[in-house]
């Protein structure tokens, strides 16, 4: 077993995701995917690549429901359905059952930015941690054996070879609807955290207890077009000849 | 955790280059670790993507090192389509392909079909097929978008996409229709993002709730074809509304212009038009008729009106006003059509219109008008559109494209604040493009065609026609089945070759193009005609294809010369305004490609092969007069080639010193230029030019000065388009030529000058109740076309495609999540697998684009998903529609521009057996390389932390 550290971390690094903007074009999970491969601790591997049975470990994936409202919440068009694109990654919940769970010390929360880790050469690869998660957002590397999981891109935000501007997650700086953001959740003041109190972000399953660092931003409410149709007009205006004589009154004050 | 550990450089360089996973032309940055590629991001300064990227272009990697691509140029030994090749040298390959085309130049220049694809090098591979001598020349825009671009053209200007785009930064409503989603990818979901910040109101018209439609304010899952009527509706409503902008009409339209009216003469509906050809307004303070433009001149927009010799006329803003006011596109009466309620649609039109003049926008900036008027604001009408594909891939796409940009023109919404906005080098008006090249008069044995292949015709005079009336090229674009292909119809090619109608050709060369499976209707058809044999000779139908493609597309094993490319990694290539441009609004912009990494294999650019193609031919441009090349590589054309005096591929960095900009002398430094800033260019436009292009005497010198132009080419909006009524009158025996006795109903039904909305051509073809259903692709956000499955990375995010029902279908039929079905069209059926979907319009079913691929093809396994459950829905589109009464066959395609009418597709579907496998299943083609059976990407660069 593994202990967290003392709560709250000075700092909560987390991702704000905005379920109204997220089109589900993948760009993040990729992105993920090609900075994470190459980047901290093992490569991120895949299996068949080429062949039948084609897998691979990702960090972030995307999962698109159909959401057919049922009253209540407005939502365009009468009875339309809707499609939510749906972006999972490692939340960084503060109450993290994948930490507490770990027999090696492998899987941990930091101490000072709250980001959830897993030391790699400490790690069995008992999947203990991705049992314990219920979000599913932890996925075995089979060629290491090791779990991977989200860093937060930890080798760019502290990356001091780069720009300042690029400090942020892969996925976050390719994010092209810019759903994706980055910072401090732990400070009220921070421009996540505003955004968070501004479009009443939510908490994923906040009854199983984790406490989730990320937050995601609900969709806006929409207004069916309907409503902008006007009632029928006084006289009928649908006559070319009418319309003609307003023509000319136009023209006679240009 | 060390700190050191977390400042590690990323790369040991960083190289800026264009990408070219999709049409984009984004900006991108990459890291280069140990020679190999590391990371790829969006460059932060381009213009295009300003930083952003994705999941295609950081894909790149695994595009880049994918075990599809080809290896050296390949001679084919065994028959067609087994994939039995041998490895030849470029000298072999060369010297093979130089035999064939010089043949061809000599005997008869026709006898080569040179039709490109994905081509990002349209100005070079045009200016060779000309060159060259051949009238049969196109890229791929006659199956993709050529709906789009001739209707813009001919109605503004300018078109959707690469010639403009919505003010992102000050629309407030932006109403889209069917629009692919892998391109033009960043910059709409740039745009989308910006658009709700702001709480701005986006409208996506599409049977289909993906993407970019999933995160919409509104949805209208419109039934597919329909679009027109629904825009036709608008159009009524802000008329019966009076929501027009009468003044921007009166400036910048033809409304005013005087349409003839004498029914059964061959000027009827023609403009009026003075000694100079200039069209007449009738003016109302004077009471005459005055040349349009007149200054001071205030014309009518109604009335009857005698323009001498007894004729009479009347504006055409009367003849549209009256026609769309009719009671027939009210939304009550297009609504069952449609599938849109009535309420949505009067909604729509309200909100448009209270937008649009409620809502005005005005920017403080003096500025003058073509006519010498000073203006002290740029006005703003906040509403903005956008459409590809929805609209264009069907039938009915020309005219229901025209009364799109009708629409945006009736409001005053194009090229002003907040609307639909230019992208140099348009707007560009009609009589500066060409007219097509290719007739009996144009060509020769050795000799170049006399001008482009491609451009617009004005009337049937321009049509590329024998005597008879026969088609002159191989598409038979430019004819009476297509008079206004602007683009070509590479879609008929293939068909028409093999079936010598109207004669056989004796080389296809193809580029890029994956013609023998998701780029061609009627898939196994096309797969037949390349196999097949002519028994008297036993020798191929079409004698002799080359291709040449990096990847081992399921096209390539039905070469006969395979010319491997590079990937766009390694290569060359200029992103230029005599081409396809990445202009902005206000920005005029161009963009190169370089080899940032170096190939690994016998592999050569094929721009490049191009040029010493073009010089072993001794084409005039490639060669001098004694034979030697002109120049040493695609590099060095893109420097030194010049299209007119100062002119050439790139506009920036011109100029002996690189100062000069869009006209100048070659800089041998250019490329040097464009990598240090990033690979491309960026001119701004100066704020006083940036609106009303069309009309904006500033950006008119602005253009000549860059060398768009050499004068000034204002724009006056055609609402009426006359074009259109020669070919009705012609079709109506009243002008010559004439088209033949079986093309005039058609072609008078089609041509209306204004809009006219009629149902695709297969659904009023086909037995509705029998097909009662429509099927169409959607392209995901994560592939290109079939550009994807080869990428280790992409193919886990589609490695199969359903085919999505709606709920009410499944429920009558008994269908579940992965049940399978038979879907059955005119032309063929196919059995796939489903998945059941609400977010989609009643009557329509859907699966995403060419994700199905054949065993064996993209170094894929034979049993891989893809082609195992992924499947095409080409196998039930003909390229012909069912046969009339009179057993003709038409080309499934818009009778206007020629347009592949991918989306008039109508099927029924029944519940079938499980299966393992989805039909038709097609034999494997050999797998050229066999990839890893485990990639572990990056592992070197492990360190421990």
């Amino acid at each position: 077993m593994t202990a967290l550290p003392s709560l709250p971390t000075p700092k909560k690094l987390g991702l704000v995701i905005d379920l109204d903007v997220c089109v589900g074009c993948h760009a993040c999970a990729v992105s993920c995917k090609e900075w994470n491969t190459g980047g901290y601790g093992n490569a991120l591997s895949d299996q068949d690549p080429y062949g039948p049975d084609v897998s691979g470990a990702w960090l972030n994936r995307i999962h698109t429901f159909e959401v057919i409202p049922d009253g209540g919440q407005i939502v365009g068009e009468a009875g339309d359905a809707r499609i939510v694109h749906f972006p999972k990654s490692c939340l960084h919940c503060e109450a993290a059952p994948c930490v507490t769970v770990c027999p090696t010390g492998a899987s941990y929360k930091r101490g000072e930015d709250g980001i959830v880790l897993v030391d790699e050469d400490k790690c069995i690869g008992c999947g203990l941690c991705a049992w314990a998660c219920p979000y599913g957002a932890r996925e075995m590397d089979v060629a290491a054996g090791v779990m991977k999981k989200c860093t937060l891109c930890i080798d760019r935000i502290y990356n001091e070879t780069i720009d300042e501007v690029d400090r942020v997650p892969s996925c976050v700086r390719t994010c092209p609807s810019n759903a994706r953001h980055f910072g401090d959740l732990g400070n009220p003041a921070s421009a996540v955290s505003v955004m968070v109190a501004e479009r009443g972000g939510i908490d994923l399953m906040p009854e199983q207890g984790t406490r989730p660092v990320n937050k995601y931003l609900p969709p806006r409410p929409r207004k069916p077009l309907a409503d902008s149709a006007p009632a029928a007009a006084a006289h009928d205006t649908t006559g070319a000849t009418g319309f003609f004589a307003w023509l000319d009154g136009v023209l006679e004050r240009i | 955790m060390d700190k050191s550990a977390l400042s590690r450089p990323v790369s040991d360089e960083v190289r800026r280059t264009t990408c070219y996973m999709c049409a984009c032309r984004c900006g991108i940055d990459v890291h280069i670790k140990d020679g190999k590629i590391r990371y790829i991001e969006g460059n932060r300064n381009h213009p295009v993507n300003r930083g952003v990227l994705c999941a295609k272009g950081s894909a790149g990697i695994m595009q880049h090192y994918a075990p599809a691509r080809l290896r050296a140029p390949l001679l084919r030994t065994g028959p067609r389509g087994s994939g039995q090749f041998r490895e030849i040298s470029w000298d072999e390959a060369l010297a093979i392909a130089t035999d064939w085309l010089g043949a061809v130049r000599q005997s008869d220049p026709k006898k080569l079909a040179f039709f490109t694809g994905r081509d990002q090098s349209q100005s070079l591979t045009g200016f060779w097929a000309q060159q060259f001598g051949t009238p049969n020349y196109a890229a791929h825009g006659g199956f993709c978008s050529v709906n789009m671009a001739a209707a813009g053209i001919m109605t503004i200007g300018g078109a959707f996409w690469e010639f403009g785009a919505p003010d992102w930064d000050r629309t407030k409503l932006f109403v889209m229709f069917g629009v692919a989603e892998d391109h033009d990818s960043n910059p709409i979901k740039i745009g989308i993002s910006k658009l709700k910040k702001r709480g701005a109101r986006f409208v996506s018209v599409n049977p289909v709730r993906t993407g970019y439609s999933a995160v919409a304010d509104n949805w209208i899952g419109i039934r597919p074809g329909t679009d027109g009527l629904l825009i036709l509706a608008v159009i009524h409503e802000l008329l019966k509304a009076r929501r027009i902008d009468v003044d921007y009409l009166v400036r910048y339209s033809n409304a005013p212009w005087l349409v003839v009216d004498a029914p059964g003469t061959a000027e009827h509906g023609l403009f009026a038009r003075d000694e100079s050809g200039a069209p007449l307004v009738w003016e109302t303070v004077t009471e005459r008729v005055v040349a349009a433009g007149t200054k001071g001149c205030r014309p009518a927009l109604s009335g009857r009106y005698e323009v001498g010799e007894g004729r009479f006329a009347v504006p055409s803003f009367q003849l549209l006003a009256e026609k769309y006011l009719d009671p027939r596109y009210a939304p009550e009466a297009v609504s069952a059509e449609t599938g849109v309620d009535a309420a949505t649609i009067r909604g729509l039109a309200a909100e448009i219109g209270r937008v649009a003049f409620d809502e005005a926008i005005s920017i403080d900036q003096p500025w003058t008008d073509i006519h010498g008027e000073r203006h002290q604001h740029f006005v703003g009408r906040p509403v903005s559109f956008h459409a590809m594909r929805g609209l264009s891939a069907h039938s009915n796409g020309f005219q229901t494209t025209r009364a799109l940009h009708i629409l945006q023109v009736l409001i005053g919404a194009v090229d002003c604040p907040g609307g639909f906005r230019f992208e140099p080098p348009y707007p560009k008006p009609l009589d500066a493009h060409p007219t097509p090249h290719g007739k009996a008069e144009h060509f020769g044995s050795n000799k170049p065609l006399s001008g482009p292949h491609l451009g617009f015709p004005r009337g049937p005079e321009d049509l590329l026609i024998d005597a008879e009336g026969r088609p002159n090229r191989i598409d038979k674009a430019f004819s009476w089945d297509a008079p206004i292909s602007a683009h070509g119809l590479m879609h008929m090619v293939i068909a028409n070759a093999h079936a010598g109608d109207p004669y056989p050709v004796d080389v296809l060369f193809l580029y890029m193009a994956n013609m023998a499976w998701n780029s061609s209707m009627n898939t196994a058809g096309v797969i037949r005609m390349l196999e097949d044999k002519d028994p008297a000779t036993g020798e191929y139908r079409i004698p002799k294809i080359i291709y040449s493609d990096a990847y081992a597309s399921e096209t390539v094993a039905y070469a006969d010369l395979v010319l491997p490319d590079t990937t766009y990694l390694e290569r060359h290539d200029c992103i230029s305004l005599l081409d396809r441009p990445i202009s902005e609004p206000d920005a005029v912009q161009d963009a190169i490609r370089w080899p940032v990494v170096e190939p690994d294999r016998d592999v050569r650019g094929f721009q490049t092969v191009l040029l010493d193609l073009g010089a072993r031919l001794r084409l005039p441009g490639f060669a001098d007069s004694r034979g030697q090349p002109l120049y040493r590589d695609y590099a060095d054309y893109i420097v030194r080639h010049e299209r007119r005096p100062g002119i050439g591929p790139l506009a920036g960095f011109r100029g002996a010193d690189g100062t000069r900009v869009g006209r100048g002398a070659a800089n041998p430094d250019q490329l040097k230029r464009y990598i240090e800033n990033g690979s491309f260019f960026s001119t701004h436009i100066p704020m006083e030019a940036q609106f009303f292009k069309h009309a904006n005497q500033a950006y008119q010198e602005f253009a000549v000065s860059m060398g768009f132009f050499d004068t000034p080419k204002p724009v006056t909006f055609q609402l009426y388009q006359e074009t259109l009524q020669k070919f009705r009158l012609s079709a109506e025996g009243l002008r010559q030529p004439s088209p033949p006795p079986t093309h005039r109903e058609r072609i008078r039904d089609a041509f209306s000058p204004l809009p006219e909305w009629y149902r695709p051509f297969e659904e009023a073809a086909v037995d509705r109740e029998a097909y009662p259903l429509h099927a169409i692709t959607q392209r995901p956000a994560a592939m290109y076309h079939s550009w994807g499955s080869m990428n280790a990375w992409l193919r886990q995010i589609h490695t199969r495609n359903p085919l999505y029902v709606p709920g009410k279908i499944c429920d009558r039929l008994g269908l579940a999540d992965g049940d399978w079905v038979w879907v059955i069209s005119h032309h063929g059926r196919i059995k796939v697998e489903i998945a059941r979907s609400e977010a989609v319009n009643g009557d329509t079913i859907w699966t995403w684009n060419a994700i199905g691929k054949r065993g064996g093809a993209w170094g894929l396994h034979p049993d891989s998903p893809e082609a195992k459950k992924g499947f095409l829905l080409n196998h039930l589109i003909h390229e012909l529609l069912p046969p009339k009464g009179d057993g003709l066959r038409w080309s499934n395609s818009d009778p206007v521009t020629g347009q592949a009418a991918w989306y008039d597709l109508r099927v029924r579907i029944e519940k079938a057996e499980p299966d393992e496998a989805s039909q038709p299943r097609f034999a494997p083609v050999a797998r050229m390389a066999e990839g890893p059976e485990e990639l572990r990407y990056g592992q070197e660069w492990k360190e421990s932390p």
